[in-house]
């Protein structure tokens, strides 16, 4: 793994040196996130996001365990545990709130995480299994979240659950057997509550698994940087640790602070009032919105209004929903252009732009009511998400031209810091 | 492991190159494969409606107490059930629709039972999201074709509960339901 310069872990301690030699886990651990990992020496704050997901992991992982210890699965008691968690249990309402905005904090530093693959080219040759394997948890968080989102059984969970089976539903012949499948009845009820606990509780260390699965393929190649240029010798690389812990631990410091903020001081501003109310399966709330990590999504879903030759719209919607994901497996093999970073890549760099607009438009539209306006924005943006992947970018690949590269990441820093020719050795530690 | 040592299995090819382990082989993993497959059956059928949620698949309904223009709220598989004692007026006015220009061609008579035009019986649940549409409680809006109103994304129902207007695919569904006698139906 990883470059031949790499420093090799030598246990001092007597006693690391007994467990190494008997299972090489200090071993593992030091060549993965030690002195044993040779990075990039010139990554910015923008690779923070991959550490911030895990701790941002951590922190639902340990949040949720505490709150499966005061929460019963069952839909005559849900609504009532979530209550009591919030004004009877000892700093309940702190381990609820850390765990609700804590799924919320995950998606934004994943987001962050993905879109910095996407502007830096980091899904290219070799990371494509590093992306893909991205792809595979960003999936698995957006099924676990929905599932959270369902066991406080309040009106938004009840009719959530609805909406996001009813899209199986839309599966022509074999769509409402699913539904009642994935259900366990014909409407969201005990059964239903019952097994997204389970599952809830269980995906989130199937991710850690994939998570596993997704260092250990980045660690093949090593890490991508902000030139794209491949490492060319040990002067391009600096150890993990300590210069990365220091600047992830920094981001870690950032995050904590930006987390307590809303955690502290606008706990429900991210959540919907609605969910206060218990569920309820006579009356419909006025407005059903899904959390805003799916509001891009759910845009596209509402997109289409229209049948389209034997295809209604509610199924065009949701396979366009789910083609709007599965796309992005596609990526590499999309993007032919063989200049990984959008810094030298001009033309690239402002459609990144409008990308970036795009989904936020989306997003904007997926949270607000289903208007004819609103709906005519989505179905607008929904075309230029698709155009983007399938069109513009093969294009840009083909006639785009790059500007000149760096020869390699030593060069592309010491141009930065007006220090061409001398050696690398007279660089300031800053 | 097609080794030359194996000479005694060798003996038994019959000529074609398969061996006897080579027969062994498939059958065991195909054992073992349909084995497998009957572990998972179970495991998947488990997620299916369980007994309890399937004797609830049923439920009947006492039409006695709704006069004509009243509509009741029930619930038929834990989702919510619309019947509607129609006025002549209101039954009137559906007829008056000419059925084919509609999104969801259907008459009253075809979403009704034979000779109880005057009761209308349909799930609660809108066609396009699921949500509740208003109507069948007392004083809630009925929207402008006077059936039901769905407040998520304005879809107007007509007094047959067929969809006019708004975003929704579907007429209002009409389950299966029978009448046990003339003031009684079991729907399911």
């Amino acid at each position: 793994m990883s470059f031949p310069w790499a420093a090799h872990y030598t246990p001092k301690a007597p006693l690391m040196k007994w467990i190494d030699e008997r299972l090489p886990l200090p071993r593992l651990v030091y060549n993965s996130i030690g002195a044993g990992y040779p990075v990039p020496r010139n990554l910015n704050y923008m690779w923070n996001f991959g550490v911030l997901s895990g701790l941002a992991l951590v922190i639902q992982i340990v949040s949720g365990i505490i709150m499966a210890m005061h929460y019963a699965a069952n839909d005559l008691v849900a609504f009532g545990t979530v209550e009591h968690v919030m004004r009877d249990v000892n700093s309940g309402w702190l381990i609820r709130y850390a765990h609700a905005n804590g799924a919320s904090f995950f998606f934004i530093v994943v987001y962050l995480h993905i879109f910095r693959g996407l502007f830096y080219g980091s899904y290219k040759a070799p990371r494509e299994m590093v992306w893909l394997l991205g792809l595979v948890i960003y999936l698995l968080m957006m099924a676990t979240a929905f599932m959270g989102y369902v066991l406080p059984w309040g009106q938004m969970s009840y009719w959530g659950a609805k909406v996001i089976t009813g899209l199986f539903g839309a599966i022509p012949v074999v769509g409402e057997p699913i539904q009642t499948w994935l259900l366990g009845g014909f409407a969201p009820g005990n059964a239903a509550l019952n097994r997204f606990f389970s599952l809830h509780y269980l995906l989130p260390f199937v991710i850690a698994g994939v998570i596993i699965l997704h260092i250990w393929a980045l660690h093949i190649p090593g890490s991508n940087n902000p030139t794209g240029v491949d490492v060319k010798g040990p002067q391009d690389t600096v150890p993990f640790h300590p210069y990365y812990t220091a600047k992830d631990g920094f981001g870690a410091g950032v995050f904590l602070i930006l987390f307590s903020i809303l955690l502290f001081f606008a706990p429900n501003f991210l959540g919907h009032p609605d969910n206060y109310i218990e569920a309820n399966p006579l009356s419909t709330p006025a407005h059903i919105v899904p959390e805003w990590y799916f509001w891009p999504f759910y845009a596209i879903l509402r997109a289409f209004t229209f049948d389209f030759f034997f295809v209604p719209a509610k199924l065009l919607g949701v396979l366009a929903m789910f083609a709007a994901i599965l796309l992005l497996f596609f990526l590499p093999w999309l993007d032919n252009s063989p200049v990984r970073s959008g810094k030298f890549r001009p033309v690239f760099k402002q459609f990144f732009i409008v990308l970036c607009i795009d989904v936020l438009i989306l997003g904007w539209c997926g949270g607000a009511p289903a208007t004819a306006g609103y709906v005519m924005i989505s179905q607008i943006a929904a075309a230029y998400y698709f155009a983007h992947f399938l069109i513009i970018l093969p294009l840009i690949a083909m006639f785009e031209k790059p500007l000149p590269l760096p020869n390699s990441i030593t060069e592309a820093v010491l141009a930065k810091h007006n220090l061409q020719g001398e050696e690398p050795a007279a660089v300031p530690a800053e | 492991m097609a080794t030359a040592e194996h000479t005694g299995t060798e003996g038994l090819s019959g000529g074609d190159g398969v061996r006897r382990r080579d027969f062994i082989n498939i059958a065991a993993v195909s054992f073992a494969g349909v084995g497998a497959v009957a572990v998972v059956l179970p495991l998947v059928n488990q997620m299916n409606p369980s007994a309890d949620v399937l004797a609830l698949a049923s439920s009947e309904v006492d039409l006695s107490a709704i006069q004509p223009g009243q509509a009741i709220k029930t619930t038929f598989r834990s989702q919510p059930l619309f019947v509607r004692h129609l006025t002549p007026k209101e039954i009137a006015e559906a007829d008056a629709v000419d059925a084919s220009t509609l999104r969801d061609p259907q008459t009253l008579e075809e979403r009704t039972v034979d000779g109880k035009k005057q009761w209308l019986v349909t799930m609660g649940v809108c066609t396009h999201l699921g949500c509740v549409p208003l109507g069948a409680g007392e004083g809630e809006v009925r929207g402008e074709y006077g059936g039901y109103f769905c407040p998520c994304h304005g879809s107007s129902y007509d007094t047959a509960a067929r969809i006019r207007k708004g975003p929704a695919p579907l007429n209002l569904e009409v389950p299966e339901y029978k009448f046990t006698s003339d003031t009684a139906i079991l729907v399911g």
